[in-house]
């Protein structure tokens, strides 16, 4: 405080309300963005975190009951477990799969000529694009014989009656699994591409006269630790997207799936939220998916900053 | 000090027969060997060989549902039925084409206002999309200033949920502010969409900090500086966020907040034509097509900007 008083020095907060008055004009400028970013964005996440010890209706006044909802979830709620149960094994399998995937796919194309590779890009990249092409799957996997890949398998023989490809739950996961494995090249992998365009050429070739001995090590050694922001980037993309698998499985499978073999956190969500209206009930599940997918984005941002040393 | 200087000297010489040894066995690779393994000699040729050869297959894969669904567009009603179902096309007609025009003509509600809510909701959207980023951009990337740290925190942190977890307190939002059964319910989430926002600020951080001090000594604006000298530097981040908004509102069916008929979108339309059975199996494979088809088109016209941006898209620590 003395400092504060000596009219050469100030504050850091004196500071700080001093570059303010400077930038007055920057903060005008966030202002349009930040007000919806906090309307649609902070605003829905606080609001959740509070209704989710309510019970709350829309219609009536939300009524406080504390960790009722949680308590209700875990333990009376064997839909919500197997939920959490299905989205898990989606993400574990279609998380790290479907990134290794862009990025192998990523690295394959990056040397090529250019047309080819823009063209494959758009091959890669277009089941992705549009939001609903995974539509198709529902008449390449019919459950009758005129089904493309039951009709198939009956004229090879190796099946004798036609399978209920998208009601049979030893097969539904399956498919959702191939399907979004097939939808998983997106965003992430447009970053690959662009990122594995920008790695310096002058590395390889010093690599090579320093000995890297063939294509794996040049991969492991220079092209993965340049590549570090885009493979972040990539990841945060593909955890948020394989944590968020819900419109595939009603497209597929109908909704609610034959047993809730194929029901995900976000179907259950969506089950409770717009169609019962119960809504503390539901905010207390996107609470749970929410810190669910920063844990996991957090965790995996520390094992790839380790990548390539 | 002698003997360092010999090692030195050995070590270059080596360097050097090294280069020459590998340059002498790529010369005596053919020309397109030396293209597959981009002229490099600790690179093996069945090796590309095997890994061009894994590509071509699994692209095959990739596009065989695309092959079926454009097949399926243009195949008549009788080999749409026809067991076993075929992957191409006999006789290609534009017959589900005609259904769907005329399935259209007849609706309550005609197409053209469908299509009108669409245009409406996705230029709307995209260029207010773009308008709002850059402006909230240019501040982040370019100056330190109170708060300016935290809300690009703020933003890369809601890149890591999806917006389905938002959505159903989003709707009580909405309900209160009486936008629910309006088109702005969809416009207006999206506006704040925070991938935009992050590529282009990362876009933004590009552009030499030299530009902007000239204007500044100038005694520019920072509104003027924006516009007049950012904005033309980062044509292909507002074309790629342009790009990213057209692809999440171009599907976008607005089910649970649009419930009047005339102002829903196309593709909540769309959906429920094919929602109408068997019957309509060849509308339903034409309106994939068109659904489809439009941001692909889109997209290869602007891959190559989109590519540009996505170079920054890097999160930096």
């Amino acid at each position: 405080m003395a400092k504060a008083k000596n009219p050469r020095y100030i504050t850091k907060y004196q500071y700080n309300v001093m570059l303010a008055k400077k930038y007055k004009q920057l903060y005008w400028m966030l202002l349009p963005y930040m007000f919806f970013f906090t309307m649609f964005t902070i605003v829905p996440v606080v609001i959740s975190i509070f209704f989710s010890f309510t019970q709350f209706n829309v219609l009536q006044p939300p009524e406080f009951i504390g960790f009722e909802n949680y308590m209700r979830l875990f333990l009376d709620d064997p839909i919500f477990l197997k939920s959490v149960k299905n989205t898990l094994l989606l993400a574990v399998i279609i998380g790290p799969f479907g990134y290794i995937f862009s990025f192998l796919m990523a690295w394959l194309l990056c040397e090529l000529p250019v047309k080819l590779r823009t063209l494959l890009t758009v091959i890669f990249y277009a089941p992705s694009i549009s939001g609903n092409a995974y539509v198709i799957f529902t008449q390449l996997f019919s459950g009758d014989a005129y089904g493309f890949i039951n009709s198939r398998l009956l004229s090879m023989g190796l099946i004798t009656d036609p399978i209920l490809w998208l009601r049979d739950e030893k097969y539904m996961m399956l498919i959702v699994i191939l399907v979004s494995v097939w939808m998983s090249l997106g965003v992430g992998f447009l970053s690959f591409i662009a990122g594995l365009q920008g790695v310096d050429r002058a590395q390889y070739e010093a690599a090579e006269v320093d000995g890297v001995k063939n294509r794996w090590q040049e991969l492991w050694y220079i092209t993965l630790p340049n590549m570090i922001p885009q493979l972040m980037f990539g990841a945060v993309m593909s955890i948020t997207n394989s944590l968020a698998v819900a419109d595939v499985t009603v497209a597929l499978n109908g909704f609610p799936s034959t047993n809730y073999a194929t029901h995900t956190i976000i179907n259950h969500l969506n089950d409770y939220g717009i169609i019962r209206l119960e809504m503390g009930y539901a905010c207390s599940i996107a609470v749970l998916l929410f810190f669910l997918m920063l844990t996991i984005n957090k965790a995996v941002q520390r094992m790839l900053e380790k990548v390539g040393t | 000090m002698n003997k360092a200087k010999l090692t030195k000297r050995q070590k270059k010489m080596r360097k050097l027969q090294k280069q020459a040894y590998k340059g002498q066995k790529l010369m005596y690779r053919s020309k397109f060997a030396r293209s597959l393994t981009s002229g490099r000699s600790n690179r093996s040729l069945t090796g590309s060989l095997t890994l061009l050869i894994c590509l071509f297959i699994l692209s095959l894969i990739m596009l065989f549902p695309v092959i079926f669904m454009v097949s399926n567009a243009f195949k008549p009603i009788n080999e749409l039925f026809i067991f076993p179902p075929k992957l191409f096309v006999i006789q290609p007609t534009l017959d589900n084409f005609f259904d769907l025009g005329e399935l259209l003509a007849d609706s309550l509600v005609p197409f053209t206002r469908y299509l009108f809510n669409t245009l409406f909701i996705v230029i709307v959207g995209a260029v207010g999309h773009i308008i709002l980023c850059s402006m909230a951009a240019f501040p982040l990337s370019k100056f330190k200033f109170p708060g300016s740290k935290l809300m690009s925190e703020l933003v890369v942190m809601s890149l890591m949920f999806s917006t389905a977890v938002t959505a159903v307190p989003n709707y009580v939002i909405m309900s209160y502010m009486g936008l629910v059964d309006s088109v702005w319910s969809v416009i207006l989430p999206a506006l704040s969409m925070s991938l935009g926002l992050f590529l282009m600020k990362n876009f933004m951080e590009q552009v030499p900090t030299a530009l902007i001090d000239a204007a500044s000594i100038d005694g520019a604006t920072y509104f003027t500086m924006l516009w007049r000298i950012i904005m033309p530097a980062v044509k292909p981040a507002w074309i790629t966020l342009f790009i990213v908004a057209f692809q999440s509102m171009w599907g976008a069916t607005g089910t649970n907040f649009i419930y009047t008929e005339n102002i829903k979108p196309m593709a909540a339309m769309l959906n429920q034509l094919s929602g109408s059975g068997v019957a309509r199996t060849g509308v339903v494979a034409a309106t994939s097509l068109v659904m489809f088809i439009v941001p692909v088109v889109l997209f290869i016209i602007s891959q190559s900007n989109v590519l540009e941006t996505m170079a920054t898209s890097g999160i930096k620590e």
